[in-house]
C-alpha cells in the first residue's frame, strides 16, 4: 500500500526536516507484519515527494494473528480463508494509519527543531493514496476529509476493466490538496483512514482504538460526522476466529456474512442504521419499528394469556438477540420464558445480554434458552400458553412453511400464536428502498395484506384456531401498516 | 456305575431372565455377597453397603441408607436401560426396600426376580459376630429375621414374578443360576416370514391368502383346515385378532393353532384374544365388538377345542423379537423402548396402542400414532388400526387392511418387503367408525396431534451425535458442529426430502518435493501406490461448483415418492444443501439468481431420457454428482468482493509504486531490491487477475450455464459407488451426447501407478491442463469404493479422490505472492492429517445416505446422515486445502 505527500512551496526539501526523513536515501523499518519504507520520487525546490511504501507479508499477517490469540482458537484452522487472500497488502487502511504512527511519529507530535516555525503553520500538501479502501464511496471521503480542510478528488477504481458488468470496486484513487498544518495532515490520516476501511476484521489491536481517537484530538470534536466515526471505531471489535456457521458458508464458496448474519454486527445496529446516517443505507427506520413491534405483541399478550393466566408460559420464537425476552421478564404473569432460536450465536448474545450468569435463581428459573429450528418438530416447545414468532416467517422459504405450520400450530400447539410479518403494500412508504426490494437482504418474501390474511386464514382452519388481525405502526388508509400482526388462538 | 458317596443336594437351577432386576432377600450375614459373587459378574452385582461407602465413606452408616438406594437405583437404572441384568444386594427384608426396587424395575420394562436366603437365625448371628467391622447387637439380626419370615408369603403379591427361596447351606451350595431366554426372544428365527395381518374370523379369505402365499391348507376329514405347510423355509406370523365379528373364528383358531402346533406359524395375541381369554376364563368380560359371534361359534365346538383354545390364547406372548432383532412383531405395535422387555404396559401397549385415554365421536379410543415418531432400527410390524392402504411409517408398518369391513387381507413378505392380498368376499361387519373414512375426517380439530413422517425431529440432529456407517465404522457429529449445520440446514437448505446426499470434502495429494510447486501429480499417484491401488482415474478438475442434481422423471414421479410441495421435478443443490437457482415461486427476491432451476432439470431429465437412462436404471428418478459451471453462478458475490477486489486494489497500488520507486531510483536512491520485489508482485497482481478470470463468463438464464455430471449417486432402490468410474462417466458421455450445449464431458485418463511412463504420460497431460488455465484434476481409484489393508482401527478405506491443484489456481486459494519462493518455503508446512480424515469420515456418511436411501430407510435416518456431512464441513480444518 502506498501514499505520498508533497509540499508544492520552496523551498520544498524541508518536508525532509518536518518529517525527519532524509530525502536522498530509502529508509526502512519494521512494522507488523512487513516493513514500511519512505523514499523521495521527488525532491525539488518547487515540490518535494515523500512516498510511504508498505510492505506486508500476507503470510506473517496471518500467523501474527494466530500468535497473539485474539481469536481464541489457535491454528491456522480457526481462520477463514479471507485472511488469507485479501487486499491488506494493496489498499490503504487501518494498517497503512498504524505505520504511518509509527514512521512518522516524531512528525504527527508537530515537534520539528530544524523547522520550527513551518511545523507550527499551515502549509500547501498534496496528498495521493492510489488504493484506498472506503466504504462509503468517493462521497464519504468527501464528507469526511472536507470539513478538515482539504480539497477532495476521489475517483472510484472499477473491480475488472475486463468485467465492467462488475461495476466499480470499494476502493478509490484520491488526491488531497489544502493548506494543513502537517501534523494535522499525518493525524486527519491516522484516524481517518480505518474510518474509511470500516473493514470487518480489525487488523489492529483494540488498544490502538483509544490511541486513534486522542489523535483526533481538537479537530474530532468539531467534526459534523463525528457520531460516524466514532461509531465505525466501535462496530468491528469482532473476534477473528470464524464460526462453524462462516465455515460452512466458505467451504461452499459464500462469504460468511451471507449465512452468519443471525445477529446483527453490533448490538447498537439498530441505533445507528436510521436513515441519513449511513451512506447508501436501505435500511427502513429500524429501531422505531422494532420497539412498536415489541410494544404491539406484549399488549396482545397482556390482553390474552396474561389476562388468563397469572402463570404463564410463553416463548419466542426466533428470539434473536432476546429483546422480546428481557420485556417479558417483567411481567408478573409470566412464569416461564423461552426464548428460541436455530442460531447459537444469538443465543449466547442473549444470554450475556440478559446477564444469565448473574442472575438471581428465582429469575434465572424463570427463562429457558434453546438452541431449535421451525423446520424440526421439538417436543421441547408443548405445553405453551403463548408463542410469538416475530418477524420471522419471511425468513422461512415457502415452501417449508408447511413444515413451520407443523411444528408450531401441530405439534407445539401453544394456546395462542402471535406472528408478525412486513406489509409489502407499505413498502413504497419507505424512501430509501428501490420499488421491488425487500427490506431485509433474507427475507424470502414480503407479503401484502391479503396474502398474509390467506395464509394465516389457512393455518387456522387446518389446524383448528381462530385468527385475527391487527396493525402495526401508522395504518395508512391507502397501503396499510408497515407491519401487520396476526393472533391465533386455539379454539 | 458306583453311586457317589455325597452328601450334597442335587444340584437346584435357579431359572432366571435373561433381563431382569435380581432382588436378594436375606439378614445379615445370610451370605447374600458371597452368593452374589459366585453366580453373577463384578459389575452385575450392586450392592447397598458399597453404595453407603460412596455416600458416607463407611457401609455400616444406616444414616446414609437413604442416599445410598439412591445411588444403588440410579446406577442399576442405567444397567437396565441398557438391558444388562442387574443384582440388588441389600437385606431387602422390608418391604418398602422391595417395593422400590420392584417400581425400578417396572419403570424399566424387566421383570424383577427375588432369590431369599432364609437362613436360621442362630446361623446369621454366629457369622456377624466373627466379623469384626459388624457391631451389630443380636436383635438387630432378630428383628431382620422376624420381617423376612413375614415376607415370604407376599413376595408374589408384591409383583414378584420369580421367587427362589434357599433355606439351608446345603441348598445354596446346590444353587445354579441358569439364564432364561425372554418368552419374546426369537431373535434365532431368521424367516424369511408371511406376516399377516388382522383376520378377524375371515376364514375363507385365510385360506385364500394362504394359498396367495404358497401354503398347502390341510384339511382333517370332515374338510376343516386344520394346518397350511409353507413354502420351503417360510413361516407365517399372526399379529393377532383372529377372531371376533367375522364369519368364522373357530375356523380361523383351528387352522392357526394347527399352523402354530405344527411349527409352520407364529403369533401373538391381538386385544380380541385377549379379551376372550377372559371371557373363556368365566371372568366378567363386555360382550361386545363382535365377540358374541365368537362365543356362539365356539359354544358349537366340543369342550376340548375350547380349552385348547383358551390355552392357546393364554399362551401367546404379548410381542416377538425376530431375526436377530431386526423385526419386531406386535398387535398395536410397540415403540422402540418396550422392544424385548416385559412389562404390565409393554403388554398393553402391545395390544391397545399408544391411547391417550380419549375417546372419539364414535366411542372408540383415540390413538397417539406412536410410528410417526418412531426411531428404532428394528422394523415393526403390526395390525390393530384398519388403514385403507398398507404405508411405510418410519419402517414400521400396519398390515390391518379392514378384511372384516369388507376391505382386504394383507400380508408382508419379509425381507422382501413385498405387500400380497387378497379381496374380501364381503362386507362382514359394520365398523363402528367408517371404513375407509372419509377424507377429511381424521384431521378434525379434536384429532391428537399427529405428526407427519416427512416432518423431521429436532432430536434427529441436535447434540452429539455417533452415526454407524457401513464402511467406516461409528462417525462422531460434535455438538457444537451440529449446532452450526442446523441453522445452515434449517435457514438456507432446501427441503430435507430433496436432500438425499451432500458431497464429501476432498484432500490434496501430499505437498510437492518440487520448489516451485505446492501440489503434483506425483505425489498423488504415489499415496495410491502406498495404499495399493494401482487402477486410477485422472479426471479433470471442472472450474465451477459442485453440484448434486435429483431429476424426476415427470412431476407425477416428483410428487408421490418425494412429496415436497415446491411443484419441482427435483432439486440441484450445492455442497451445503443450498438451492443453486430460485425455486421461481412467491414474490420475486431481489437479490435472488433467476428463477433456472427447472429449465436447468428440465434439460438434464430430457437428457436422461433421450440417452435412454429411466429404463436402463430402472427408475422414476435420478440422483446425479456434478460440476455446474461457471463458478461465477454461485460465488459470484465472493469473486466480486473478495478475488476481484484484491485484483482491483492490487493494480492500483502496485504498479504506481513501481514508476515512483523508478523515479526515486533515478535520483540516486538505492531502492534496486525494493524495486526488484515490487515489480514481482506487481506481475503476480496480474497472475492472479487472469486466474480468477477463467472462473467468470455471463450466464442469461440457462444460457452459458454448464452442468458436468461424473458419477451417478443412486435411483429407486440401487447405489452405484461400487461400479467403476469408466461406468459412470460412460453414462455421463451419454447425457452430454443427449444434451448437447448444457451437458459438457469430463476429460479423463486412465493410469496405472506402478508403470512410471503411465505416471510420467499423466504428469504430462495436467502439466497441459493447468497450463492452458486449467484448474487441475481429481485421481480416484478407478474401481471407485476401494477398501484398503486395514489400519489399526480395524478399518480401511481409500480416499474416493485427491486434487492435484494448478499452480496458477493456487493463486486464488493462497494469495497472488505465494510463488515467491520465500512465500512457499513457508507455505510447505501444510498438514493434512485432518483433512484427509475428515474426507473419509464425509465420505462414508454420504454414501451411508445414499445406501439408506436405497433400502428405503425413513426420511430421519437419511436425514441424519446427511446432516452429519454438514457438521462435519464446519469443523475446522486449514480452509486452504
Amino acid at each position: 500500500m502506498l501514499l505520498t505527500i508533497t509540499l508544492t512551496e520552496p523551498p520544498a526539501t524541508d518536508l525532509g526536516y518536518l518529517l525527519h526523513k532524509h530525502p536522498d536515501r530509502l529508509q526502512s523499518f519494521a512494522v507488523s507484519a512487513g516493513q514500511a519504507h519512505v523514499f523521495y520520487p521527488e525532491a525539488g525546490e518547487e515540490r518535494c515527494t515523500a512516498a510511504l511504501l508498505l510492505e506486508i507479508d500476507p503470510i506473517a499477517l496471518v500467523r501474527g494473528h494466530r500468535r497473539s490469540g485474539s481469536g481464541g482458537g489457535g491454528g491456522p484452522e480457526a481462520f477463514s480463508l479471507a485472511e488469507y487472500v485479501n487486499d491488506r497488502p494493496y489498499a490503504a487502511s487501518s494498517m497503512l494509519a498504524v505505520a504511518l504512527g509509527k514512521v512518522f511519529r516524531t512528525a504527527m507530535t508537530g515537534r520539528c527543531d530544524a523547522r520550527p516555525d513551518l511545523a507550527a503553520r499551515a502549509l500547501p500538501l498534496e496528498i495521493s493514496i492510489p488504493a484506498l479502501s472506503c466504504h462509503g464511496g468517493a462521497d464519504l471521503a468527501g464528507r469526511l476529509l472536507g470539513p478538515l480542510g482539504w480539497d477532495v478528488q476521489a475517483t472510484r477504481i472499477p473491480l475488472d476493466p475486463e468485467l465492467p458488468e462488475w461495476g466499480d470496486s470499494r476502493y478509490l484513487t484520491v488526491r488531497l490538496a489544502g493548506q494543513v498544518r502537517l501534523a494535522d495532515a499525518l493525524s486527519h490520516l491516522y484516524v481517518l483512514l480505518p474510518v474509511l476501511d470500516d473493514s470487518k476484521h480489525y487488523w489492529v489491536d483494540t488498544g490502538e482504538i483509544d490511541k486513534l481517537l486522542r489523535a483526533g484530538g481538537d479537530w474530532l470534536a468539531a467534526h459534523p460526522e463525528r457520531d460516524l466515526i466514532t461509531h465505525r471505531y466501535l462496530a468491528h471489535q469482532r473476534t477473528l476466529a470464524a464460526s462453524a456457521v462462516a465455515r460452512l458458508a466458505e467451504v461452499d464458496d459464500t462469504e460468511p456474512e451471507a449465512l452468519d448474519n443471525a445477529v446483527p454486527e453490533t448490538p447498537d445496529e439498530a441505533a445507528i442504521a436510521a436513515p441519513g446516517i449511513v451512506a447508501g443505507s436501505t435500511a427502513p427506520p429500524r429501531s422505531p419499528l422494532a420497539q412498536q413491534r415489541r410494544d404491539a405483541v406484549l399488549t396482545v399478550l397482556r390482553d390474552t394469556v396474561l389476562r388468563e393466566s397469572s402463570a404463564a408460559r410463553v416463548a419466542d420464537l426466533g428470539c434473536g438477540e432476546g429483546r422480546l425476552v428481557s420485556m417479558l421478564l417483567r411481567e408478573p404473569s409470566v412464569a416461564g420464558i423461552l426464548g428460541v432460536d436455530v442460531s447459537h450465536r444469538a443465543l449466547e448474545r442473549t444470554a450475556r445480554r440478559l446477564h444469565l450468569d448473574a442472575m438471581p435463581e428465582r429469575q434465572r428459573e424463570r427463562v429457558d434458552l434453546l438452541q431449535s429450528s421451525l423446520t424440526y418438530a421439538d417436543a421441547r416447545l408443548a405445553g405453551l400458553d403463548a408463542a410469538v414468532l416475530m418477524e420471522v416467517i419471511e425468513h422461512v422459504d415457502p415452501p417449508r412453511l408447511g413444515a413451520l405450520e407443523q411444528t408450531v400450530f401441530g405439534a407445539a400447539r401453544p394456546g395462542t400464536v402471535v406472528v408478525t410479518t412486513p406489509n409489502a403494500e407499505h413498502n413504497v412508504r419507505f424512501p430509501d428502498l428501490r420499488p421491488g426490494a425487500m427490506r431485509h437482504p433474507d427475507h424470502r418474501f414480503e407479503w401484502t395484506r391479503p396474502q398474509f390474511r390467506d395464509w394465516a386464514a389457512g393455518v387456522a382452519g387446518r389446524r383448528g384456531y381462530q385468527v385475527r388481525f391487527l396493525p402495526i405502526g401508522a395504518d395508512d388508509p391507502e397501503v396499510g401498516p408497515p407491519t401487520q400482526l396476526a393472533v391465533f388462538t386455539r379454539a | 456305575m458306583p453311586e457317589p458317596a455325597s452328601t450334597e443336594s442335587e444340584p437346584r437351577e435357579l431359572g432366571i431372565p435373561e433381563l431382569s432386576l435380581v432382588v436378594l432377600i436375606g439378614v445379615s450375614g445370610s451370605g447374600k455377597t458371597t452368593f452374589a459373587r459366585q453366580h453373577f459378574g463384578p459389575f452385575e452385582v450392586i450392592s447397598s453397603d458399597f453404595c453407603r461407602g460412596l455416600v458416607a465413606d463407611n457401609e455400616n452408616d444406616q444414616a446414609a441408607t437413604a442416599d445410598a438406594f439412591d445411588v444403588l437405583a440410579y446406577i442399576a437404572g442405567k444397567r437396565l436401560a441398557a438391558r444388562r441384568l442387574t443384582v440388588a444386594d441389600a437385606t431387602n427384608v422390608q418391604p418398602f426396600a422391595r417395593k422400590q426396587l420392584v417400581e425400578l424395575a417396572r419403570a424399566h420394562d424387566v421383570l424383577p426376580v427375588a432369590i431369599v436366603l432364609d437362613l436360621p437365625e442362630n446361623l446369621c448371628t454366629q457369622r456377624n459376630s466373627g466379623r469384626p467391622d459388624r457391631t451389630f447387637a443380636s436383635s438387630v439380626i432378630h428383628r431382620q429375621h422376624d420381617q423376612l419370615r413375614r415376607s415370604l408369603r407376599g413376595l408374589n403379591r408384591e409383583g414378584f414374578r420369580k421367587i427362589h427361596v434357599l433355606r439351608t447351606p446345603a441348598e445354596i451350595e446346590a444353587a445354579v443360576v441358569v439364564r432364561e431366554r425372554l418368552l419374546t426372544d426369537y431373535r434365532d428365527r431368521t424367516g424369511p416370514f408371511d406376516v399377516i395381518g388382522d383376520v378377524h374370523g375371515c376364514r375363507t379369505e385365510l385360506e385364500a391368502l394362504l394359498a396367495k402365499l404358497g401354503y398347502r391348507v390341510i384339511r382333517d376329514a370332515p374338510g376343516r383346515a386344520v394346518d397350511a405347510v409353507p413354502p420351503e423355509g417360510r413361516t407365517a406370523v399372526f399379529l393377532g385378532d383372529l377372531v371376533d365379528r367375522g364369519p368364522d373364528s373357530a375356523g380361523v383358531l383351528r387352522l392357526v393353532m394347527g399352523m402354530v402346533a405344527a411349527g409352520h406359524a407364529l403369533a401373538v395375541p391381538g386385544n380380541h384374544e385377549n379379551k376372550l381369554t377372559r371371557a373363556l376364563s368365566g371372568r366378567n368380560v363386555q360382550i361386545s365388538h363382535g365377540l358374541a359371534e365368537t362365543l356362539s361359534q365356539l359354544a358349537a365346538e366340543d369342550e376340548a377345542f375350547r380349552k385348547d383354545v383358551a390355552a392357546f390364547c393364554h399362551g401367546l406372548v404379548s410381542h416377538l423379537v425376530l431375526d436377530a432383532g431386526h423385526l419386531v412383531v406386535a398387535h398395536a405395535g410397540l415403540k422402540e423402548a418396550y422392544q424385548g422387555r416385559a412389562s404390565g404396559r409393554v403388554r398393553s401397549f402391545a395390544l391397545y396402542g399408544d391411547t391417550t385415554g380419549e375417546t372419539d365421536e364414535f366411542g372408540l379410543p383415540v390413538r397417539y400414532p406412536w410410528a410417526n415418531d418412531y426411531r428404532g432400527r428394528a422394523m415393526v410390524l403390526y395390525g390393530h388400526t384398519p388403514t385403507p392402504d398398507p404405508e411405510w411409517v418410519n419402517n414400521t408398518m400396519c398390515l390391518d387392511t379392514g378384511c372384516v369391513f369388507g376391505g382386504r387381507l394383507t400380508a408382508l413378505r419379509y425381507p422382501e418387503k413385498e405387500i400380497v392380498t387378497v379381496p374380501a368376499e364381503r362386507v362382514w361387519y359394520e365398523p363402528a367408525r367408517p371404513f375407509p373414512p372419509s377424507a377429511g375426517a381424521a384431521a378434525g380439530p379434536a384429532a391428537p396431534a399427529r405428526r407427519d413422517p416427512g416432518v423431521l425431529d429436532i432430536t434427529d440432529v441436535l447434540g452429539k451425535r455417533v452415526i454407524e456407517t457401513a464402511y467406516h465404522g461409528r462417525v462422531t457429529v460434535r455438538e457444537e458442529n451440529a449446532a452450526g449445520a442446523l441453522e445452515v440446514m434449517s435457514r438456507f437448505a432446501v427441503d430435507p426430502r430433496w436432500l438425499l446426499y451432500l458431497p464429501p470434502t476432498m484432500a490434496p495429494a501430499p505437498t510437492s518435493g518440487r520448489p516451485d510447486l505446492l501440489e503434483h501429480p506425483a505425489e498423488a499417484f504415489a499415496a495410491y501406490r502406498a495404499d495399493g491401488v494401482t487402477d486410477v482415474l485422472c479426471e479433470e478438475k471442472h472450474m465451477g461448483s459442485r453440484a448434486v442434481l435429483l431429476a424426476c422423471r415427470d412431476d407425477e414421479t416428483a410428487r408421490a415418492r418425494f412429496g415436497v410441495p415446491d411443484g419441482m421435478p427435483g432439486a440441484v443443490y450445492t455442497r451445503t444443501g443450498r438451492p443453486f437457482f430460485g425455486p421461481g415461486r412467491g414474490p420475486a427476491r431481489e437479490q435472488s439468481p433467476p428463477a433456472t432451476a427447472r429449465p436447468l432439470l428440465d434439460a438434464v431429465r430430457a437428457g436422461i431420457g433421450r440417452a435412454g437412462l429411466w429404463d436402463e436404471l430402472g427408475t422414476g428418478w435420478i440422483l446425479l454428482d456434478c460440476e455446474l459451471m461457471p463458478w461465477s453462478v454461485k460465488a459470484g458475490d465472493l469473486l466480486r468482493h473478495q478475488y476481484a477486489a484484491v485484483g482491483a486494489a492490487a493494480r492500483a497500488a502496485l504498479p504506481e509504486a513501481v514508476r515512483l520507486l523508478g523515479e526515486a531510483a533515478a535520483r540516486g536512491a538505492d531502492v534496486t531490491a525494493l524495486g526488484g520485489r515490487t515489480t514481482a508482485r506487481a506481475a503476480n497482481a496480474e497472475a492472479f487477475t487472469a486466474a480468477y478470470r477463467h472462473y467468470c463468463w455471463p450466464v442469461d438464464g440457462l444460457d452459458g450455464v454448464r452442468l458436468a455430471p461424473f458419477q451417478v449417486l443412486a435411483t429407486e432402490g440401487a447405489v452405484y459407488h461400487e461400479r467403476d468410474h469408466g461406468w459412470h462417466l460412460g453414462l455421463a458421455d451419454r447425457l452430454a451426447d443427449a444434451a448437447p450445449g448444457l451437458v459438457t464431458v469430463t476429460r479423463r485418463r486412465r493410469v496405472d501407478t506402478s508403470d512410471p511412463d503411465s505416471v510420467a504420460a499423466a504428469i504430462a497431460w495436467w502439466e497441459a491442463l493447468t497450463a492452458a488455465g486449467g484448474e487441475g484434476m481429481v485421481v480416484k481409484p478407478y474401481a471407485n469404493l476401494t477398501r484398503t489393508a486395514l489400519t489399526r482401527e480395524g478399518r480401511g478405506l481409500a480416499q474416493p479422490g485427491i486434487k492435484v491443484r494448478g499452480r496458477e489456481y493456487l493463486r486464488i486459494i493462497y494469495g497472488p505472492d505465494y510463488t515467491e519462493p520465500a512465500n512457499l518455503a513457508r507455505l510447505r508446512d501444510r498438514s493434512l492429517g485432518r483433512k484427509r480424515s475428515l474426507a473419509l469420515r464425509e465420505y462414508a456418511l454420504g454414501l451411508e445416505a445414499l445406501d439408506r436411501t436405497a433400502r428405503g430407510d425413513p426420511l430421519w435416518r437419511i436425514h441424519e446422515a446427511v446432516f452429519g456431512v454438514l457438521a462435519l464441513e464446519s469443523e475446522p480444518v486449514d480452509p486452504r486445502l
